[in-house]
């Protein structure tokens, strides 16, 4: 057999990606001479990318890539960011009695940053435990995972500027990528200006709101620290406690933050360059919004009633909320702007929640930010159209004869279009139950004791990248409680789930290897 | 005036008729045989020779012609000679095009391409079928500002619940204006406390829901025509079904090419399109034929339309509207059934002759033998409107005008007595022609 897919160019690439992750690796060691921490840890680490960048540079000096090259260049950088990314985890771990020193945990916690996942397998988060440059570290991983780190590189390396579309339509949240300039690196560029843009101002706010009084913990260290973890719909946090250790005003503050995060950022930049009405003009915005007004309305109408929460176990930390208008809003609203665009902070412990608002919110996982967001799972998008084509096919069922394109914003779809959505839903979901299965079985195997709904919730959250689960690994909890083959295998789900599991999918295919 | 019309085929030769008599005009086409019969038949130069040709119109004297007038079977032979007629002398240009594309960068921009005016047989077509089937108590209905805008004529029969009633109880639309009242052929500018009275003729303009609304109220018992199927997607099909969608209608739309049907659902939005052969019964029956108000059948050929129409008649729809390619066949058509038999040529070759005639200008609806026009104005900075309250403004213009609608960028704006007209806006102006000119300079 014969192969027809230029690896070396792929890999040459994914080394030129790994020499620029040096420099995102320069803040933590900054940051650890300046609390005068370990540093050891991250110059190793900025070392090690160094020379494998360079090293895997060589096999190539000219790399070519075609569709492809794409494919395999995208799905091996996100692995091979993810694996170089627990090097820091292990090496600070090492001699501690942290939990990150065993690489399967480091792998975990290293992919479930880059993917902007949120699940952690850190038992106790804080500064008590860990320095202050991993904890950053572990904020800057969801950072750069959210944008995209092709996108990263397709705005900054012209040699991909020829394949560059092919690749951030790779990696890129939702089915195509919106071409804003003429120019791809132009377009990748814009991307992460505004991403930037809006993480600043995150940060600049919860500073703003802590120097007002109104945040009493959220000093600069949580300040930046959040705002790298909410524009990309990341869900890490360095507090143990998430975002139920703020204040109202701080928890006020990142729930539009979040909602930006789940829209399309091609949006804002119209809207930025005097296309005023471009959000509201976006069927998929106003179907977003729709979908977050609904499920805000259903929780906080749970939470106010006593329905969605265990009375008694409201923890001491959470105002009661029964009866109480303000709060039960705020939290109807967090958790469902949380979980919708897969962000995984959380306001309050949901896992306190009754049964019903536990399915609603399982529910949720699923829906995932719109396209071109930095959201996971399935994206607002292909939910509205395949709403829109199971209209049409109760239509066309009455009507046989009828000629009924779905209609996007007034555009017509062409079947293949939809075709393509059908098939992502298909694989989504099989993959879900296929890792649901795998989920218990595991368990079973080695005596963990799991729900079925706990289960299923674990497949979930990691392939849609969300972050929290319920039970033992809820949203104040980890995931220490699964065996080291679950965690690999979740490692797998989120690295599939955040590049929409298709580029990973035709790599295992023998038609992709051969002519 | 010296006409020159190049093309003497039916559309050419009727111009050419009734032109004749009260002008100077020259025929110019390819064939001997035509050019030799109409030398006889009519009072006019005809001229052998290739319309679109240098050599040809010279010999036709352009340089001394007022008006010319390309007619072939031939859109773009047709452009070409207006173009040609403009380089060396200049005459007003009339083109007519088949294909409604040339006649959309036409409007994009008005006299590009060399042609001053240009008549669309299609849409032309297309808007007299449409018209026929319009509103069931309209006598004219027209469009304005790319379809946002409708003037529609009622009339009120009596014993309607509307007579007796006063402007202002019987204005219950928000986004309509009562433009005139037209009573024994006088018209009338209402105020709020005018009464309507049965016989009366009520001109409206308005969004094209409070039109339709209107509609119902003025006649609630009359069969409202709003289920239309039309058979056949070719242009005329799409544009009779573009032209409904503007009016807020959902027509079905047959075609059998199932690319064509698809492309054509891409299209219209709001039409349904179904993907069958017209004279399939069973499906038919299925689509509940019975039920249709009006069907239109605008296949490729004649016999097809004919057949179309009376199958769907005996099925149990209550009008057909058929496009005749081949003029001869009107009466015969009209005779065996089908309600109204429309020919291209002869609305065009009408359109190109009343528009020589009268020389209106484009989006100008006339109302009851010209005592009245409705008509579309761009706001620039020199009208009384620009910047003002209407109720201000109002003051300074003559009586006999009514701001009927606005247009803003996309957005319909109501004219109220406190809106302020902006510079750019188009204003849709209901004006007695006694005072139009007058009107006109301060608008």
């Amino acid at each position: 057999m014969t192969v027809r897919v230029d690896w070396r160019a792929s890999v040459a690439l994914v080394g030129r990606v790994l020499q620029y992750l040096s420099l995102p690796l320069l803040i933590p060691l900054g940051v650890s001479l300046y609390y005068g921490e370990d540093t050891l840890a991250f110059l190793v680490t900025v070392g090690l990318v160094l020379v494998l960048g360079f090293g895997l540079q060589a096999l190539d000096d000219d790399p070519d890539i075609g569709a492809r090259e794409g494919f395999l260049m995208v799905a091996l950088t996100w692995l091979s960011v993810g694996l170089v990314g627990t090097v820091p985890y292990v090496l600070a771990g090492l001699g501690t009695e942290s939990v990150l020193a065993q690489p399967a945990n480091a792998l975990f916690e290293s992919m479930s940053g880059f993917t902007t996942t949120g699940a952690t397998v850190m038992e106790q988060i804080g500064l008590e435990r860990h320095s202050h440059a991993l904890l950053l570290w572990r904020q800057l991983t969801q950072w750069l995972g959210g944008m995209g780190i092709v996108v990263l590189a397709v705005a900054i390396l012209p040699e991909l500027s020829v394949g560059g579309a092919q690749l951030m339509d790779a990696e890129a949240p939702g089915p195509g990528i919106e071409k804003l300039t003429p120019r791809i690196a132009e377009t990748a560029r814009v991307l992460w200006l505004v991403y930037l843009g809006f993480t600043v101002l995150e940060c600049l706010l919860l500073l703003g709101a802590n120097g007002l009084g109104l945040a009493p913990n959220m000093g600069v260290f949580n300040a930046v620290s959040h705002a790298l973890t909410t524009m990309p719909t990341g869900g890490f946090s360095p507090e143990a406690r998430s975002i139920e250790a703020f204040s109202a005003t701080v928890q006020w503050l990142i729930i539009p933050f979040m909602v930006a995060a789940g829209t399309n950022f091609a949006l804002f930049w119209r809207a930025l360059t005097g296309e005023r009405t471009a959000l509201l003009a976006d069927s998929e915005f106003r179907y977003y919004a729709g979908v977050l007004g609904v499920f805000a309305a259903v929780f906080s109408g749970l939470l106010f009633t006593g329905l969605g929460a265990g009375l008694a176990e409201i923890p001491a930390e959470v105002a009661p909320i029964p009866g109480e208008l303000e709060d039960a809003l705020r939290h109807g609203l967090f958790q469902t702007v949380s979980l919708v665009t897969t962000t995984g902070y959380a306001s309050m412990d949901f896992n306190t929640w009754s049964n019903l608002g536990k399915t609603l919110l399982f529910v949720a996982m699923f829906l995932g930010g719109s396209a071109g967001s930095t959201g996971g799972a399935i994206k607002m998008v292909r939910t509205y159209v395949l709403l829109k084509s199971l209209k049409r096919e109760l239509f066309t069922t009455v009507h046989p004869e009828a000629v009924e394109p779905v209609r996007l914003g007034g555009r017509a779809l062409d079947e293949q279009a939809l075709r393509g959505i059908y098939s992502f839903l298909l694989l989504y979901l099989l993959l879900f139950f296929a890792a649901s299965v795998l989920v218990m079985l595991d368990a079973t195997r080695v005596g963990t004791e799991l729900s079925a709904f706990e289960g299923m919730a674990a497949a979930a959250t990691t392939l849609g990248n969300v972050g929290p689960g319920f039970g033992e690994f809820g949203p104040m909890g980890n995931y220490l409680v699964f065996p080291d083959t679950t965690k690999l295998l979740m490692v797998f789900l989120m690295w599939v789930g955040r590049l929409e599991i298709i580029p990973v999918f035709v790599l295992l295919t023998a038609a992709y290897w051969r002519s | 005036m010296r006409v020159i019309v190049v093309g003497a085929g039916q559309v050419g030769s009727t111009i050419a008729a009734s032109l004749c008599e009260e002008h100077e005009v020259v025929v110019v086409d390819l064939d001997e045989d035509r050019v030799e019969a109409l030398t006889f038949e009519l009072d006019v130069l005809a001229v052998q020779g290739d319309g679109a040709s240098l050599e040809t119109l010279r010999e036709t004297d352009i340089e001394g012609a007022d008006m010319l007038i390309a007619s072939t079977d031939d859109d773009e032979t047709n452009i070409v000679t207006c173009g040609t007629a403009k380089t060396v002398g200049d005459p007003f240009t009339i083109a007519r095009v088949k294909t409604t594309k040339y006649l959309d960068t036409w409007e994009h921009a008005e006299g590009a391409l060399g042609v001053d005016f240009m008549v669309g047989t299609n849409l032309l077509t297309a808007k007299t079928a449409a018209q026929v089937i319009g509103l069931p108590a309209a006598r004219d209905v027209d469009t304005f500002a790319g379809g946002r805008v409708q003037m529609a004529e009622f009339e009120v029969p009596e014993g309607s619940p509307l007579c007796g009633q006063t402007v202002q109880e019987a204005d219950r639309f928000d986004s309509l204006t009562f433009a005139a009242i037209i009573r024994d052929h006088e018209v009338v500018i209402p105020t709020g406390a005018t009464t309507i009275a049965g016989g009366d003729e009520v001109v409206v303009i308005g969004s094209n829901g409070s039109v339709q609304a209107m509609a119902a109220e003025v006649a609630p018992h009359a069969d409202t025509t709003s289920d239309v199927l039309i058979v056949g997607g070719s242009d005329v099909g799409f544009q009779v079904a573009k032209l409904l969608e503007r009016r807020g209608l959902h027509p079905r739309l047959i075609e059998r090419d199932p690319e064509r049907a698809r492309d054509l659902a891409e299209r219209l939005p709001d039409t349904t399109v179904l993907e069958s052969d017209a004279t399939d019964r069973d499906f038919l029956e299925r689509e509940h034929i019975d039920e249709v108000d009006a069907v239109v059948a605008a296949l490729d050929s004649d016999e097809m339309n004919l057949l179309a129409s009376l199958l769907a008649k005996r099925l149990g729809a209550s009008r057909a509207v058929a496009v005749v390619d081949d003029g001869d066949y009107v009466p015969l058509f009209e005779e065996v059934g089908v309600d109204v038999a429309v020919n291209p040529r002869e609305a065009t070759a009408e359109e190109i002759t009343r528009f020589t005639r009268e020389r209106y200008a484009e989006n100008v609806a006339v109302i009851e033998d010209d005592r009245a026009e409705v008509l579309e104005l761009e706001i620039d900075s020199d009208s009384v409107l620009a910047g003002r309250p209407i109720r201000e403004s109002v003051a300074d213009l003559p009586e006999g005008v009514v701001i009927g609608a606005i247009t803003r960028g996309e957005a319909f704006v109501i004219p109220r007595g406190e809106t302020v007209v902006e510079v750019g806006d188009s204003v849709v102006v209901f004006v007695d022609t006694e005072v139009l000119e007058d009107a006109t300079a301060k608008l």
